[in-house]
């Protein structure tokens, strides 16, 4: 374990916490984003330089400015006086037993024994050729899922407008 | 007498070789690369603050001479009659802001009020990491992703804006870091659209790849510019348009409009923190500019291949075609008045995108022709399919902003 | 076409970018401390009292008859009249003020005091360098620093210092004339005085007491007419 990787993994873990712990929705929101920056640091480290900084692009450009508007535009941002739960020891018991049962059928199945693949040059041209050729199907599927999806916004948001009229 | 030209060109790298030398035989490896680094950095730092600075100066001259007025012309060396026209006005607005009071608002969240001027100006410092400023003059060279780099980090700057906007408690300051994410949301997509249409092309992301593919020579003389292809052209004023509202520049100066929401994202900062503001849009824009000239002005290659040019230094060609764009845009920002919101986006997504988008066809189909129509067919032909929907696109324009009845006034 | 207007606007604020440095008719920014431009005659800033004599103090056309201190809007006009009298530019006895003072801050330039002074005794300046470091004792004029010379108001306002030196020729006209029928009226009541004490004399006898007693002399003649 190098010292880069430790700050980013703490980095990573810490602001993930902060995350979920702080009461305030927007901080949660900017610690959420650093969460995505830390990620694309060990993607960058794992030497996945166009993932990295498509995760920076995609995640801290774009998906981030989308969770603060939705907070912004739906809710008070004014953290509320009453605790969020009352006892957090059942779900800290949970998230246990849920990490130790993944983490036992990882360790248990033949994909962590398998040696790495010879790591290949691979270019933003190959994988830009494997998305067209190989994997156009998913591609596609996903194009679809995602204009319905905007399709289905902007007929919720047409309603919306009619009916203030 | 070339050969002293080719020395001047690679002078800064000497300078940064001779200084490394310096350096005692025993020095630890990471020692090394962190001077190498400083000693890349420390220009960049020092050059580009200084044309913010310079740029200040003569923006606010050039406004002034367009509106026939003077412009600033006071300002020279404190207690003499030295007055320099006028070009030690930054350095008095400098100290100035250095030493003016910084107020925070009471209801402001103070964290995120301090965060937001520094999370924007290391991403906008970030970008210059990867623009060739001159013949191996590239800080970080990423072969594989340059560009991606480069607006990765550019789209961070976002969450600064709304951080600055929403921490502030302020209405106006929220409404101009609203307006700011919805305009640098919707112009990103026309900027990294019309940028792609190089990478098509070229075939890479590295920006050092993309400048080397313009050096090409036409004709004995005329270098291999992409601004010379009509996709090129055109991507070219995409970019530059996209360019400008990313960088608030009027006509797209709507998160910061003065006369409707006081200073925008940035009306609670004072003092350094405005200034740190000011500089991160400023050097924002210089960044866009270097992009635009990497990928469409062909960097920093000179734009005639003859002797006498190509014997100036690679980075003073890139700097000349800085300051040129950077007077484009103060030229731009003394004619054009503002937009309005509804204009703005309409022009985004009904104008910008549709263009961006023909004109990656065109693209396409430029480099598909390469081999079966000669010069001279393909090029009046891939221009007028861009010409056409243009002239179309604009028409349905004009018809909707041109008559207009001032009933009241 | 969409984008000739822009062209046409950047080709327009380049014709303006050029013009301001060879056209002056498009540039006409004064530089102000170095370069000035003379005032307007109509321009009016702060008003002085107007004396016509070498002493300021003692040719002060004032009078004090106060009605500038109460027509004054803003009221910034402070008068102390003086326990004794002395001779105005016609000779007559009138007060004077023994305190004069405005305040500068408190003053609009409203001119209203000079269009209410029957004398006229008090006028507007065209100087406007009238910033002082001093906020409190500063900004109150007295009137040894608002008396300014007839020969001023000429200069800054001529053809208004005209009408002015007019009006009060007029008055010194009229005060000589009526002076001077006072001193023939005068000179033929004494001698009709002297006629009747004459006739009377004759009748009555030697060494009675006259019955009416010597009218005083009238106001003293024509002193100084005006410098003008």
């Amino acid at each position: 374990m190098t010292l880069p990787f430790a700050i980013i993994a703490g980095l990573t873990v810490g602001s993930a916490i902060a995350a979920m712990s702080l009461r305030n929705l927007v901080h949660c929101a900017l610690s959420l984003v650093l969460t995505f920056a830390g990620l694309a640091g060990l993607y960058l480290q794992l030497n996945a330089e166009f993932v990295g900084f498509t995760q920076i692009l995609v995640y801290v450009g774009a998906v981030s400015i989308l969770i603060v508007f939705a907070i912004l535009l739906t809710r008070s941002t004014e953290p509320k006086d009453e605790p969020a739960t009352v006892t957090p020891w059942i779900g800290i018991a949970v998230a246990i037993s849920a990490f130790l049962t993944m983490a036992l059928a990882v360790l248990a199945s033949p994909v962590g024994k398998r040696a790495a693949s010879p790591m290949g040059e691979v270019s933003v041209k190959t994988l830009g050729q494997k998305l067209m050729t190989d994997y156009v199907l998913p591609l596609e599927v996903m194009a679809l899922l995602l204009t319905a999806a905007m399709l289905g916004a902007v007929i919720i948001a047409m309603k919306d407008k009619e009916g203030s009229r | 007498m070339a050969e002293l030209f080719a020395k001047l060109d690679a002078l800064p790298v000497t300078l940064k070789h001779l200084l490394m030398g310096l350096l005692p035989g025993a020095t630890p490896e990471w020692l090394v690369s962190v001077v190498s680094a400083v000693l890349t950095i420390t220009p960049i730092l020092a050059v580009f603050p200084l044309m913010f600075a310079l740029t200040t100066v003569i923006e606010r001259k050039g406004l002034g001479r367009i509106q026939n007025r003077i412009g600033p012309n006071r300002v020279g060396i404190p207690l003499t009659d030295i007055r320099l026209y006028g070009f030690g006005q930054f350095i008095a607005d400098g100290i100035k802001s250095l030493i003016k009071e910084d107020v925070v608002p009471r209801a402001a969240d103070k964290v995120v009020h301090f965060l937001a001027p520094i999370a924007l100006l290391i991403p906008v410092l970030l970008t210059y990491s990867v623009l060739p400023f001159g013949k191996s003059m590239v800080p970080l060279d990423l072969p594989q992703t340059g560009l991606l780099f480069f607006f990765a980090v550019g789209a961070s700057t976002e969450l600064s804006v709304f951080m600055a906007g929403w921490s502030s408690r302020n209405k106006y300051s929220l409404l101009g870091a609203m307006r700011a994410i919805a305009q640098m949301v919707s112009y990103e997509i026309p900027l990294i659209l019309s940028s792609l249409t190089v990478v098509m092309i070229t075939g890479t992301l590295s920006l050092t790849a993309i400048v080397q593919s313009q050096s090409g020579v036409h004709f004995g003389f005329l270098h291999n510019w992409h601004l010379f292809t009509p996709w090129g052209l055109v991507g070219f004023f995409l970019f530059l348009t996209a360019a400008a509202a990313e960088a608030n520049r009027t006509p797209f100066d709507l998160p910061e409009a003065e006369s409707e929401i006081i200073a925008g994202y940035f009306t609670e900062y004072s003092g350094f923190k405005f200034a740190i503001f000011f500089l991160a849009e400023y050097l924002g824009l210089f960044a866009m500019c270097g992009l635009g000239i990497t990928l469409f002005l062909g960097g920093w290659l000179p734009p005639l291949n003859i002797a006498p040019l190509t014997w100036i230094p690679s980075w003073c060609w890139f700097l000349g075609k800085l300051s040129a764009l950077i007077v484009l845009f103060i030229w731009l920002r003394g004619t054009l008045p503002r937009l309005r919101t509804d204009q703005l986006m309409a022009f985004a997504w009904k104008f910008l995108l549709p263009m961006t988008l023909i004109n990656l066809v065109v693209a396409a189909l430029w480099y598909l022709l390469r081999d079966s129509l000669p010069l001279y067919a393909r090029w009046p032909l891939c221009f007028a399919m861009l010409a056409v929907p243009y002239w179309l696109l604009g028409r349905g324009f004009e018809a909707k902003f041109t008559k207009r009845e001032y009933r009241y006034a | 076409m969409l984008g000739t207007g822009i062209l046409k606007g950047m080709l327009e604020t380049a014709k303006n970018f050029a013009g301001s440095y060879h056209d002056p008719a498009r540039l006409t920014t004064v530089e102000y401390p170095e370069q000035r431009i003379a005032s307007k005659e109509n321009a009016r800033q702060f008003p002085f009292l107007v004396h016509d004599t070498e002493d300021p103090m003692k040719g002060l056309r004032c009078v004090a008859c106060q009605i500038c201190e109460k027509e004054c809007p803003p009221q910034c006009i402070y008068i102390v009249k003086s326990k004794d009298k002395r001779a105005d530019y016609k000779g007559q006895m009138q007060l004077y003020p023994v305190t004069f003072d405005i305040d500068l801050s408190v003053c609009m330039s409203c001119q209203i005091c000079v269009e209410v002074c029957p004398f006229e005794s008090i006028k507007m300046d065209t100087e406007f360098e009238l910033s002082n470091t001093d906020r409190f004792g500063g900004l109150l004029v007295n009137k040894h620093q608002l008396a300014k010379s007839n020969d001023h108001y000429r200069k800054i306002h001529p053809s208004e210092a005209a009408a002015s030196d007019a009006a009060l020729a007029v008055e010194v006209a009229k005060a000589q004339a009526k002076a001077k029928a006072d001193v023939e009226a005068k000179a033929k009541a004494a001698a009709e005085a002297k006629a009747k004490a004459d006739a009377a004399a004759a009748a009555t006898p030697v060494g009675a007491v006259p019955s009416a007693p010597q009218p005083s002399s009238p106001a003293t003649g024509p002193a100084a007419a005006p410098a003008a």
